[in-house]
């Protein structure tokens, strides 16, 4: 049952919990849950927005720099800003589509604190002018679907939602609407074309900017689900206490899923900016550590579309800028841990897997590099490698995002870091996404592909044998590595 | 190989209601058809498009694109096993290849009483949960090769029968959105300023304020 109002839970130094301050409350997910427990009491928000009036409501969402926590990281009250005045109607799209490889964040937020959403969602739709919200969750996740249909009844029925809400000029509709099974649709234009009914493929921008021609070609701001949940925190405190959190480039808090090879792997909260990979890998109230016995390997910083780092990067904070020009990402906050146990082609392949199944088969150098990158890494795997193949895999690799790919530092080769991001030859990031862990595995183990490349087996001819030796007409193997 | 019952269709017809254009409610209508027969019928694909009023074949195009919807029977029970990188790294692959050995089939494919169909899925957000698995997208963390076998035995029995519903059924507490509860369904057609917007726009300087525009 719900207990009393529970103390505002903190994260380390007195930082206090912004968004996952009711994750440990049993019945958080409720209505009477939200309004009780937590680092704030539910629904308060709203009505301060109310107050404030939709401008002023804008204006300290930009102040504060809530970044968007789905990927790209871009100030949410900026995004707002670009609806082209005076074109209404306008929509708000949530993005609950998370899929991306070792990403553990969105699916908490929406089964424990829906609530937190709605009233997020509540405050942009306001702030923007927005007439009605879609809320698209991730088809395979039922849980969250029913917690927030759940949530969403107990709001109507409260007058939260719907027909002027908490008695005043403000009414909007939030719809909930699922996906049903496509990584390409966590892809804003990709989504909106999904919502209309159709394949989820994305759209050329420009023209297709959301905010300017989103939904039904009108005005549409799309945000993730971590970004709306930072703002009823936000407006039951101030833009300076959000601001005190953190660093200044990147305020508040933002939710990481640390996984693989660690002791506690887990979903954690931290400051934005200020806590290394070290920590989050070491300290006992994250990671509490690498596995028993083992040593770091690599890490994914940032999902599976993020290039990898190396143990001599453990001291990097976790800040978008940094990171950046570190030659990777921190995405969509999916950190993956890697011990020496595990085989750097398995691992590449296995994410050049995910992006070939995944390719929505719209741009040419996606839809077949991908599916040759699959290829070739799996007949490396399979033992029928051919020496020409890890060029090969750069080749294609560069025909789906040209140039130096993004890639971390490696002092021991006196190799500099490429900052991120890649270029690009497809309407949307997936393409070159796949190139990232091929491209990192390479360049730091390519010692591992050449030994399972196996070596054209040399078999003496002598004078003897000569004559008994198959002819070149009768030979099944014509010199597999002279041509692709 | 039916078309929705007359109580799905007022369902349907509840969820069109929903969205600015018929045609958004494609996926979710989708949804609810397979929901009633277990996978997406032929039937059911001409009838979503009598509702949204659009093609068979746009409906076909739609829904094959995603991987959710099956288009032939599938098992009673899909059982989905991650083999994405985190679950991977902790013996997703391993537990895959249990799982066909236990039930006697290849991913992809469905034992001979009709009862599951194994797939090797792609990241389903459980990552700290590795190595996971989902049934009939119902999640089971961290499982090992013997917590598997237990499960399909109490599925086999009926013991999970609460837990995880047939295949088609994902939320079991649906939106629940009246005609009179709604308030501003906007086609993208009307050009209408909304009234908190439009009251706040006369109450400042008119040249000022544009919502949004902070």
């Amino acid at each position: 049952m719900i207990g009393a109002t529970t103390p505002a839970p903190t994260l380390i130094d007195g930082v206090p919990a912004v968004v996952s301050s009711r994750f440990g409350v049993e019945g958080g997910h409720t209505i009477d849950g939200y309004r009780s427990t937590g680092s704030y009491k539910g629904y308060e928000a709203i009505r301060k927005a109310l107050d404030m009036g939709p401008s002023a409501v804008a204006a300290t969402v930009k102040d504060a720099t809530v970044l968007g926590r789905g990927g790209a990281g871009f100030p949410a009250g900026i995004k707002w800003g670009f609806t082209p005045a005076g074109v209404w109607p306008r929509y708000i799209v949530v993005n609950g589509d998370e899929s991306e490889p070792g990403t553990y964040k969105d699916r908490v937020l929406m089964e424990r604190d829906p609530h937190q959403i709605i009233e997020g969602c509540l405050i942009a739709a306001y702030a923007i002018g927005a007439a009605q919200v879609f809320l698209y969750v991730r088809g395979e996740m039922a849980h969250a679907q029913e917690r927030i249909a759940a949530a969403l009844n107990e709001a109507y029925a409260a007058g939260l939602v719907g027909r002027n809400i908490l008695g005043t000029n403000f009414s909007v509709d939030i719809v909930l609407h699922w996906g049903a099974g496509a990584y390409i649709v966590g892809e804003e234009t990709a989504l909106i074309e999904s919502l209309e009914g159709n394949r989820g493929m994305p759209r050329l921008k420009p023209p297709f900017f959301p905010a300017a021609k989103g939904l039904y070609l009108k005005p549409t701001v799309v945000n993730n689900i971590e970004t709306l949940s930072n703002l009823p925190w936000l407006f039951n405190n101030s833009v300076d206490a959000y601001r005190a959190i953190g660093t200044d480039a990147s305020p508040g808090t933002r939710l990481v899923a640390v996984s693989g090879h660690v002791n506690n792997p887990g979903v954690f909260e931290i400051p934005q900016g200020t806590t290394t990979f070290r920590e989050l890998f070491e300290s006992p109230i994250y990671g509490n550590g690498i596995r028993t016995g083992h040593q770091l390997k690599m890490f994914i910083p940032g999902g599976g579309s993020a290039p990898w780092f190396f143990p001599e990067h453990v001291d990097l904070p976790l800040e978008g800028r940094v990171i950046g020009g570190e030659g990777s990402m921190l995405g969509s906050g999916a950190i993956v841990v890697m011990d020496e146990t595990t085989d750097a082609v398995r691992a590449a392949l296995r994410l050049a897997r995910f992006f070939a199944r995944e390719s929505c088969g719209k741009c040419t150098p996606c839809r077949e590099g991908t599916t040759w990158q699959e290829k070739i890494l799996q007949r490396i795997l399979d033992g029928h490698g051919r020496p020409s193949d890890i060029d090969l895999l750069l080749d294609v690799g560069d025909n789906i995002s040209p140039g130096p790919y993004p890639v971390a530092s490696d002092a021991a080769k006196g190799l500099d870091a490429i900052p991120y991001p890649p270029k690009q030859t497809t309407i949307c990031p997936l393409g070159p996404s796949s190139v990232a862990p091929i491209t990192s595995a390479i360049r730091r183990f390519r010692d591992e592909f050449d030994a399972k490349i196996v070596k054209r087996n040399l078999i003496p001819v002598s004078v003897e044998s000569f004559e008994d030796a198959p002819t070149l007409a009768e030979s099944t193997d014509h010199g597999a590595d002279t041509h692709v | 190989m039916s078309r929705l019952t007359p109580e799905n269709v007022e369902l349907a017809k509840q969820i069109i209601r929903r969205y600015p254009r018929p045609k958004s409610a494609l996926i979710p209508l989708c949804h609810l058809a397979q929901e009633q027969d277990g996978h997406l019928a032929d039937d059911a694909m001409v009838h979503i498009g009598e509702l949204v009023g659009v093609t068979s074949a746009e409906v076909l195009g739609t829904a094959s694109f995603y991987e959710m919807f099956k288009r032939h029977e599938v098992g009673k029970y899909c059982v989905n096993i991650c083999t994405n990188i985190s679950c991977q790294l902790m013996g997703g692959e391993e537990l895959l290849e249990h799982a066909e050995q236990t039930l006697g089939i290849r991913s992809g494919s469905t034992t001979n009483d009709g009862l599951f169909t194994l797939e090797d899925v792609e990241c389903i957000a459980a990552c700290t949960e590795a190595p996971a698995l989902q049934v009939n997208y119902r999640y089971f963390h961290r499982i090992s090769n013997d917590d598997f076998d237990q499960m399909i035995d109490e599925l086999r029995s009926g013991r999970l029968d609460d837990v995880v519903p047939p295949h088609g059924v994902l939320a079991k507490v649906r939106q629940d959105l009246a005609e009179e509860q709604i308030a501003n369904i906007t086609p993208p057609e009307t050009q209408v300023m909304p009234r908190w917007i439009a009251d706040e726009a006369a109450k400042n300087d008119p040249a000022a304020s544009e919502g949004g525009q902070a």
